[in-house]
């Protein structure tokens, strides 16, 4: 890596002096300038996405409300695409992806949080080590397995405290995203617990406290907006989360708050759609796209939360 | 409260005794994943282990359960990944070494910044919407290979950014000082020390992206991938000159994570142990594949110490 | 942890025919060695504390002081690896707190400690003080209202902050901050109380507050000290121990040390030729 000719020790920053040996960067600053603008054009593509991701939803959404008015969409409780009479009532489809998301964060938040608490204060490095990874295999599972796991597994288990509960229902899924997004709310929350100051426990151990009482009253309070983070993250995954609840809450938009009974999600309507093989340019074809504009909202919303909550913590320490 | 000896060792044995009733509820706590996944697997293979033969991998899918096989979505989900790892990889390693050792601090690296941030959060599906507008229609390439292989691209884009960041950002400033002071350019610095110090670390990210695209189902549903392929695309290699055939990009085509959809949206039980079986063959590649990128993030924070 | 040994300190005291005290001992380290996994940080220590006294412990960086110091409330039971030899007699109860069978925390109960840095919890100035309280199972909130404010009172800091209780204790400067520490570990009203060079990280002034408190406080309770400010050491202790490479090398009056020192060694360290 120890180059011995000359011209090629100038760093190429930029003044050149004709002349002199140093003359030669003219032609390698050329050519590192267009690597620099080549990779630019790399990084600037994360941009040039976001503003199609945008573009394509809102184009395609325009056209959906030339035929359907705003008031209706957000209003009518009835979501009725596919069928002859028509509503386009997105409350059906959101309130099944709350419902989803709620049952799912019921799960996940505490599991979650005690398991990191665990983690972070309890468990010895070693159990950490391993626990870790395993916890982070969860996530890596393709969700289309969880689908499996949620209608053939979870349900029929379901079924067995709850023999009304229908072969469809919002409530297995919701569970099996729940255990899907512990290791994004365990994992954040103890990095989270882990960069609180070592000073602050030993503080608290020195007057007496237990290790409990120090987990809770000062670790936990100290990490509070990173823990805050972690379940943003957790409910942005739940939210976009589409295999598990199309194949097997029932694909029904459904305007209930009751996990028990069958649903439909945004995205699990999406899913639906785009099974059926409908036209380009027609208003089913144009409603995923409204839909999804919702969605890109909602996400949108809880990723700033999250990216402020972070920044807070950040910022404590 | 009183400082009565007899009063804080008391205390004291109450208190052990919580932390000993919270490591207990901690410990379940942690079991809860640990224990689905090892159900989740053992039902799996319960469901699904009498269908893998051989012929369930040389088959093609069919109507009757017993005689289905996943050839097609191997083939379709193999070449697939092809178009996303030779998109993906380089835009994002480039991205990723574009943001840590040449952008400057200003209006436009933060905004660059806050989209590789906000493109990581949004759910898959949103990224099916983007290519069913653009890819499928706008560009005009169909529900072909092509379309699936650039929206899984787009897809893990932000992971692999991500994951290249983090390891240049492990590469001591030292290095980078001694690489300028022996005249290196920034260019030399990064083909020579800079790509070569992090492989290990931007590695880790390929696999972890590739491994969550093979396994993701939504948005290729939402392009529209046919589920019922019969027969396999062209083959990009051909005896006549110029040996190699891009028709196989236009090609309509099924992934494993679609092909297993497909028989778990169907009623009849036999289909439903096809589902099982192609889950035991998706797990294990994701698994395998997450196992190997956990198992180089350990043995490169092993081997090199700053 | 009920020791029923009787051990005879009268007879010990009177043995150390240096020491010319009436006070009684608050504790005392017997043959005290510290391992951090193979490495001895701590040679068959042999030290007095004096009750209602204040002593510090000076020497170079490195000589133990600080691992001595923490031996006292076991806080090397946070750390994996480690181990005590010897024995730590605590009275009036005469155990010996490094005992497997004594539990830290309840040690912890009753010896203080204060640390190089002031470390106060992300809560409010009045629940900084009386975390120890609550932690102790105290939930009359005129009995904590009283507490913290005597603890207040006690460390100095209760005319600058009885206004704005409510407000977070990280707003306060750091003298301040570590004088709220000191209210912390004083709220629960300890035997003996460890300071672990409790001044490094603050200014000349505050630093003079911290030292006028410890040496009021030696009223209400025995201080161990860690310093390697010498003249800290003169100015607010009753007895000295200079330690070097983790043996004690000489432990007198705090006069007797600084102006006529019994050890060459020591005599080099306080006219500062190493350390």
């Amino acid at each position: 890596m120890i180059r011995e000719n000359p011209s090629q020790s100038s760093v190429g920053s930029g003044s050149i002096d004709p002349g002199s040996r140093f003359a030669h960067s003219v032609g390698r600053h050329v050519g590192e300038r267009i690597i620099e603008v080549l990779l630019f054009l790399a990084a600037f593509s994360a941009v040039a996405v976001t503003i199609a991701i945008v573009a394509i939803l809102v184009f395609e959404s325009t056209e959906f409300f030339k035929h359907v008015s705003l008031v209706d969409f957000l209003t009518d409780t009835q979501w009725t695409i596919m069928f002859a009479d028509k509503h386009y009532g997105v409350l059906p489809l959101l309130a099944g992806t709350l419902v989803t998301t709620t049952v799912a964060l019921m799960l996940a938040v505490p599991v979650g949080t005690v398991t990191a608490v665990y983690l972070s204060e309890f468990a010895n490095p070693r159990v950490r080590e391993v626990v870790k990874p395993t916890l982070e295999l969860l996530a890596g599972i393709p969700t289309v397995v969880y689908g499996y796991f949620a209608l053939l597994m979870v349900t029929p288990a379901l079924q067995w405290f709850m023999p009304d509960l229908p072969g469809f229902n919002m409530l297995g899924p919701g569970l099996v995203i729940g255990v899907m997004i512990i290791p994004y709310v365990s994992s954040v929350a103890e990095d989270a617990m882990r960069s609180v100051p070592a000073s602050m426990r030993e503080g608290s151990y020195a007057m007496g406290a237990t290790r409990m009482q120090t987990s809770l009253r000062v670790v936990v309070p100290a990490a509070t907006s990173g823990i805050v983070a972690a379940y943003i993250l957790g409910i942005s995954r739940a939210f976009g989360e589409t295999m598990v609840v199309a194949v097997a809450a029932g694909q029904q938009p459904n305007f209930t708050w009751d996990p028990r009974e069958p649903g439909a999600t945004i995205t699990a309507f999406i899913v639906q759609v785009a099974l059926g093989d409908l036209p380009h340019g027609s208003l089913e074809y144009q409603s995923i796209f409204a839909v999804g504009l919702v969605l890109v909202l909602m996400t949108l919303f809880f990723n700033v939360l999250g990216h402020l909550a972070r920044k807070r913590f950040r910022e404590a320490y | 409260m009183s400082n009565d000896p007899q009063a804080i060792r008391r205390l004291v044995v109450l208190g052990r005794r919580y932390d000993r009733l919270f490591a207990i509820v901690g410990m379940m706590a942690m079991m809860v994943g640990i224990l689905t996944l090892a159900v989740l697997l053992a039902g799996l293979i319960h469901d699904g282990a009498e269908r893998l033969n051989w012929d369930f991998f040389q088959n093609f899918p069919s109507r009757r359960a017993e005689r289905a096989g996943i050839l097609s979505a191997i083939v379709g989900s193999s070449l697939v990944m092809l178009i996303t790892a030779v998109t993906a990889i380089p835009l994002g390693v480039a991205a990723g070494v574009y943001l840590e050792e040449y952008a400057r601090r200003n209006w436009i690296t933060e905004i660059i910044e806050i989209n590789v941030t906000n493109l990581a959060g949004v759910p898959s599906i949103v990224y099916g919407l983007l290519a069913l507008g653009l890819f499928v229609y706008a560009l005009d390439f169909g529900q072909s290979i092509l379309s699936a292989g650039l929206t899984l691209a787009l897809m893990i884009l932000p992971v692999i950014i991500v994951s290249t960041r983090e390891a240049i950002r492990a590469i001591p400033g030292a290095i980078r000082e001694g690489a300028y002071a022996l005249g290196s350019t920034r260019w030399q610095l990064v083909r020579d020390h800079i790509l070569p110090y992090s492989t290990g670390g931007i590695l880790t990210g390929v696999i972890i992206g590739l491994a969550r695209a093979i396994g993701e189902t939504a948005p290729i549903i939402t392009i529209g991938a046919l589920t019922f392929i019969a027969f396999l695309p062209p083959s990009p290699v051909t005896g006549d000159f110029p040996f190699l055939s891009f028709e196989w990009l236009e090609s309509p085509f099924t992934v494993m994570p679609i092909q297993m959809f497909n028989w778990l949206s169907r009623p009849q039980a036999p289909f439903q142990v096809n589902a099982a079986a192609a889950g035991i063959v998706l797990v294990a590649m994701t698994l395998l594949m997450n196992g190997v990128a956990i198992w180089l993030r350990v043995r490169f924070r092993n081997r090199i110490k700053w | 942890m009920v020791d029923q040994t009787d051990h005879s300190f009268s007879v010990d005291v009177a043995s150390r025919g240096d020491i010319d005290s009436v006070q009684g001992l608050k504790a005392e380290a017997r043959n005290l060695s510290f391992f951090y996994g193979a490495v001895q940080a701590l040679k068959s220590v042999n030290m007095p504390v004096y009750d209602s006294r204040v002593t510090a412990l000076i020497g170079p960086s490195g000589c133990g002081k600080s691992t001595f110091l923490r031996c006292f409330n076991r806080m090397h039971d946070l750390t994996d690896h480690t181990r005590y030899d010897g024995e730590i007699l605590f009275h009036p109860d005469n155990v010996n707190i490094l005992r497997k069978s004594v539990d830290p925390i309840e040690v912890r109960m009753r010896i203080g400690m204060v640390f190089q840095k002031p470390n106060p919890f992300p809560k409010s100035i009045f629940e900084n003080v009386a975390y120890g309280l609550r932690v102790r199972g105290e939930k009359n909130r005129s009995e904590l209202a009283d507490r913290v404010e005597t603890a207040l009172r006690d460390a100095s800091l209760w005319e600058e902050v009885s206004g704005r209780l409510d407000s977070m204790a990280f707003n306060l400067s750091g003298g301040q901050q570590q004088r709220l520490c000191i209210a912390r570990a004083l709220a629960t009203g300890p035997e003996l109380l460890l300071f672990d060079e409790p001044t490094s990280a603050l200014d000349p002034n505050a630093t003079a507050n911290i030292e006028d408190l410890i040496h009021r406080l030696r009223e209400k309770v025995t201080i161990l000290i860690v310093t390697h400010n010498m003249q800290q050491a003169a100015r607010v202790s009753d007895y000295t121990a200079f330690m070097y490479l983790g043996e004690l090398i000489e432990f007198s009056d705090t006069n007797t040390v600084f102006t006529n020192p019994n050890s060459k060694q020591t005599e080099d360290y306080i006219t500062g030729r190493y350390g």
